[in-house]
């Protein structure tokens, strides 16, 4: 049998329809996007060498500066809550409800809609005209007429509007990844703290918690790589606006890459939406491994 | 560590410290944050008109108005964009099935030196950002007449599912004891019909884990059909929902929510047949065994 396992062609007929596809679609396109991000110029006209300036651009552009603080604003807001809300949820899901599994499934259940249908539905939950959504509707019936507000087409919401409607898609995911931490925890730990007397809350805050670190850690990578990345949902409730006030970083590139057709400045924002991850990655290695509870 | 296979509650309730009625409290509120918006999705979809215009938003519809599923499904193309969306999912399904099962395969049963390399470099594609990818592939798309072709998305989705995939696959074939495969090739089995006859059945769970989470991220993309596809008798659900709502726009709500609610459907019923295999699927990545 080993010999047959060793077979050469055997090997390439399993392996090669799907590493020519992997590496057309994915591993090309990487090396090239880095190699784009030294040109200037539009493809088939002329590319030009240019060195490191599309990087040193970056930091001369206020649209790439703007654009990556609103990013970065976005991502401590969605992480953040996605953070607390996973976790609190995944407490409820372990300690608390009955009927849990039922529970489980319906709050994952947004995680998997289309974004552009949620992004739809939380338009007009947020709009004002023709007529009032949801908010402002129920807002108007509780007497708090003077709140209404276009909560989506004013620049000091938006972002904010933005952030509810995507930690509404995501929170169920990161509380099930919690929750499948806490119960990993050996019950003997949690009964013997119980016994000598802890309570409810001393046994979530000073033995769950630590002891789900490392899951934390996990799930914020996720978390942190996700939002740095943002562009459908934001894309399908404001489309950026009103007046670039939700413009991420990536809206930046696509728009850089494919109106503007400046596919070499535009793989420079790429490659540095990528390295942010990468750098978000590490940090959150750094901060989960290295401080001892 | 699987959701699943967590049976027995947890001996210690919080209970204790927030009280009963609190903890159903927020579990019902909860609930109803999660469930409301797209109950109320469903309710706004079987409006009529004027209903959406004198009532205020949160009422419930007086019967079943469904003039603005058919606006929208003829009228607002919805019937082509389902269409494509079809045929792009499914197609790419099948490839992305087929090739990680074989890839999966070669990964943890054959036995050849780069073995590891290659499972490495599979599972790079996980942490790959879309964004770095979008402009060359256009570019080469461009060039390879496979922009506003459904073959240039099928590709996409297929090389985008992969890695995911063949790491689903490799963790349950692993799993799947050598011994079995002896008794095979001791019955005269070749190494093919190993991977067809012994493998491939014996991992029927992994694919349909496979196929269900690699059904939500082909159905839901947008940035793909956004970037590739610019003919709307090509557009698909997501990239056409758009369309759609441009041209009908904020004051027709009755077929937006209709469109939506459309769009919508597929992943609900997938989600309700299978939400296990689902949640278990899609945080497979997160949760370590």
């Amino acid at each position: 049998m080993d010999r047959m396992l060793r077979d050469k062609k055997a090997i390439v007929v399993f392996l090669l329809p799907g590493l020519l596809v992997f590496a057309f679609v994915v591993l090309v396109p990487v090396v090239w996007s880095s190699v784009y991000s030294f040109y200037e110029g539009v493809v088939g006209i002329g590319l030009r060498f240019n060195g490191v300036r599309n990087y040193a651009q970056l930091f001369h552009d206020s649209q790439f500066t703007r654009s990556m603080l609103i990013t970065l604003q976005y991502t401590a807001i969605v992480s953040g809550l996605q953070l607390v809300l996973g976790l609190l949820m995944s407490f409820l899901f372990a300690y608390g409800v009955k009927h849990k599994v039922t529970v489980r499934t319906i709050c994952f259940l947004p995680v998997v809609l289309p974004v552009v249908a949620v992004g739809q539905l939380f338009g007009k939950i947020y709009a004002i005209a023709p007529m009032h959504g949801l908010i402002n509707s129920l807002l108007d019936v509780l007497g708090m007429g003077k709140y209404v507000t276009a909560w989506i087409g004013t620049t000091e919401t938006a972002l904010g509007a933005l952030c509810v409607q995507d930690v509404w898609m995501t929170a169920g995911f990161y509380a099930i990844i919690y929750y499948a931490g806490i119960v990993d925890i050996p019950k003997e730990l949690v009964e013997a703290a119980r016994i000598d007397g802890a309570t409810g809350w001393h046994v979530g805050t000073r033995i769950v918690l630590p002891l789900l670190r490392p899951v934390i850690g996990t799930a914020l990578i996720y978390s942190l790589s996700g939002s740095i990345k943002v562009y459908a949902s934001a894309y399908a409730l404001t489309g950026g606006g009103p007046a670039r006030a939700t413009y991420m970083l990536s809206m930046y590139m696509y728009d850089t890459a494919f109106k503007f057709n400046k596919y070499g400045y535009g793989s420079t924002i790429g490659v540095f939406i990528m390295l942010e991850c990468l750098l978000f990655v590490a940090l959150t290695n750094f901060v989960v491994n290295k401080r001892r509870v | 560590m699987r959701v699943s296979a967590i049976k027995q509650r947890p001996s210690v309730r919080i209970g204790g410290f927030l009280g009963k009625a609190t903890i159903r409290a927020l579990t019902g509120l909860l609930l109803l944050c999660v469930v409301f918006p797209i109950a109320w999705m469903i309710a706004c979809s079987l409006k009529t008109p004027a209903e959406l215009i004198n009532q205020p938003v949160f009422h419930l519809p007086s019967g079943f108005y469904f003039r603005n599923y058919s606006n929208a499904w003829v009228k607002g193309k919805m019937n082509v964009f389902y269409k494509n969306s079809v045929i792009t999912t499914f197609v790419s399904l099948i490839f992305t099935v087929g090739f990680s099962a074989m890839i999966g395969f070669a990964l943890t049963k054959l036995r050849w030196r780069f073995s590891g390399l290659f499972k490495l470099l599979f599972s790079f594609g996980i942490v790959v950002p879309v964004q770095m990818v979008l402009i060359p592939l256009f570019i080469m798309y461009n060039q390879l007449k496979l922009v506003n072709s459904l073959w240039g998305l099928i590709i996409t989705y297929t090389g985008f599912s992969l890695s995911l995939a063949i790491y689903l696959y490799s963790g349950y074939m692993q799993a799947i004891p050598n011994e079995i495969m002896e008794a095979a090739v001791i019955d005269g089995c070749s190494v093919y019909s190993l991977f067809t006859r012994i493998l491939l059945p014996l991992s029927k769970n992994a694919t349909v884990t496979v196929l269900v989470v690699s059904f939500f991220s082909k159905w839901n993309d947008l940035i793909f059909s956004q970037t590739f596809i610019s003919s709307t008798s090509l557009k698909t659900i997501q990239t056409g929902l758009l369309y759609f709502t441009n041209e009908f726009g904020s004051t027709e709500w009755g077929p937006v929510f209709a469109a939506s609610t459309m769009a919508i459907l597929p992943t609900i019923v997938v989600y309700s047949c299978l939400n296990k295999l689902v949640i278990e699927g899609m945080t497979a990545g997160a949760i370590k065994n």
